[in-house]
């Protein structure tokens, strides 16, 4: 009896819970559907026409409704393409399909390269996966290079492959990533909110001097800029950007600025 | 060797035959090769499982270059993130021909008929000249001779 109390409690809405810390087990209830079976549901009137609803990472389909797998902040986008997922935070990337990350070519064998993505196995990438690149004209890479690509298969059961080469054959950016720079890793959080669409981070750094920044989903950022000084500059407020408050950075770029 | 089972028991009563006959009936029937679950309901699902971040969160593109670093990228940067945004407006947008379609039937209409004519004999030439769009079939012209001027 008291397994089962604690399970009910542990189910709410989903709506609720959004931007409350969720933990593992937790049942998460949809709008329009009990807890019962779904033969009560048909025989009443359906309340609201069912959209799709996108079950983001950290969460699986259970049988009432969805199941939290992982720990950490319920987060949820609104009415076209409802979407619900788990904002974990962690620094071991897993690998996952669609995923651009930067990886280091660890070795040259035959027909494709092994590079290191910073998960539990090397990723496989084909020589011929390369923008232009034909069975003569191989592309230019040696081992230690840094390169940007992204996954094409990334499962448990499975080596996982990346390409430099989108569907259509185009290289949009992917490929070798330059000679000089820094690469450094940060926790996969951060890159996410890095990478969020009005960060602030990135629009202040931008107004400070000339740079490229890479970012790859496995927890890795590549800086360049004109001089050693002004990348290790970027480099450091970007892994300390985690534990800062918006004011401390602020204070941070401003002194930057005046040097 | 291939004796039947009912052989051996012929000593035995015919009621204790027939139940022994049913349990192997029972024991080898059909459903012995079914697994004894209740049916799952094909619910709708409309739940879509997802292990990446990128439909969730809308990230933006992974390069970036600031004042000018790398116009390359710059450009890179515009394109892919527009891309994102405008992805419902692209497909709206339909190629505007430079040519109507009318215009193209047309063409091909009669073009049909030029190649066409390519490929037969005199004699169908001279038929096929005589009839119209609307198969009307239209007396020949007659040939202009030359008319003496009346006085």
């Amino acid at each position: 009896l008291a397994g089962i109390t604690a399970a009910i409690m542990a189910a709410a809405l989903a709506e609720e819970r959004v931007g409350q810390v969720v933990l593992p087990g937790d049942l998460l209830l949809l709008p329009a559907q009990p807890e019962e079976d779904g033969e009560r549901l048909r025989l009443g009137p359906v309340a609201a026409p069912r959209g799709r609803l996108l079950c983001g990472p950290g969460l699986r389909r259970g049988r009432a409704g969805l199941v939290v797998t992982k720990c950490g902040l319920l987060r949820c986008r609104g009415a076209p393409g409802l979407a619900y997922w788990v904002d974990t935070q962690q620094r071991r990337y897993v690998p996952v399909k669609g995923d651009h990350v930067i990886g280091i070519v660890t070795s040259k064998t035959g027909d494709f390269f092994k590079v290191d993505v910073g998960g539990s196995e090397q990723a496989s990438l084909s020589f011929l996966a390369f923008e232009g690149a034909t069975k003569r004209n191989r592309p230019n890479v040696q081992v230690a290079d840094l390169i940007y690509g992204q996954f094409v298969v990334a499962n448990k059961d499975m080596e996982p492959e990346m390409v430099c080469i989108d569907s259509s054959g185009r290289a949009n950016g992917m490929g070798v990533i330059g000679q000089e720079g820094l690469l450094f890793k940060v926790s996969l959080g951060l890159i996410r909110k890095l990478l969020a669409p009005d960060c602030e981070i990135i629009q202040d750094l931008g107004q400070l001097y000339p740079f490229e920044l890479v970012f790859g989903m496995n927890g890795r950022i590549w800086v360049k800029a004109k001089t050693v000084q002004q990348t290790l500059i970027v480099a450091n407020i970007l892994e300390a950007c985690e534990h800062m408050t918006a004011e401390q950075r602020k204070q941070a770029v401003a002194k930057v600025l005046e040097n | 060797q291939g004796r039947p089972v009912r052989r051996k028991l012929r000593g035995l009563d015919s009621e204790t035959k027939k139940q022994l006959e049913e349990e192997e009936k029972k024991i080898i029937s059909d459903e012995h090769w079914y697994l004894d679950l209740p049916e799952l309901k094909e619910k709708e699902s409309f739940i879509i499982e997802e292990r990446s971040f990128m439909p969730c969160e809308d990230l933006l593109y992974g390069r970036m270059s600031f004042k000018g670093f790398n116009l390359e990228i710059e450009k890179l940067m515009i394109q892919m993130n527009a891309r994102y945004k405008t992805k419902e407006m692209e497909e709206e947008d339909t190629m505007e021909a430079d040519v109507s379609e009318e215009e193209m039937a047309r063409r091909y209409e009669t073009l049909v008929g030029t190649i066409g004519k390519k490929f037969q004999k005199k004699r169908d030439q001279r038929i096929l000249q005589d009839e119209d769009e609307n198969s009307n079939v239209t007396p020949n012209k007659t040939k202009k001779m030359f008319l003496k001027p009346q006085d």
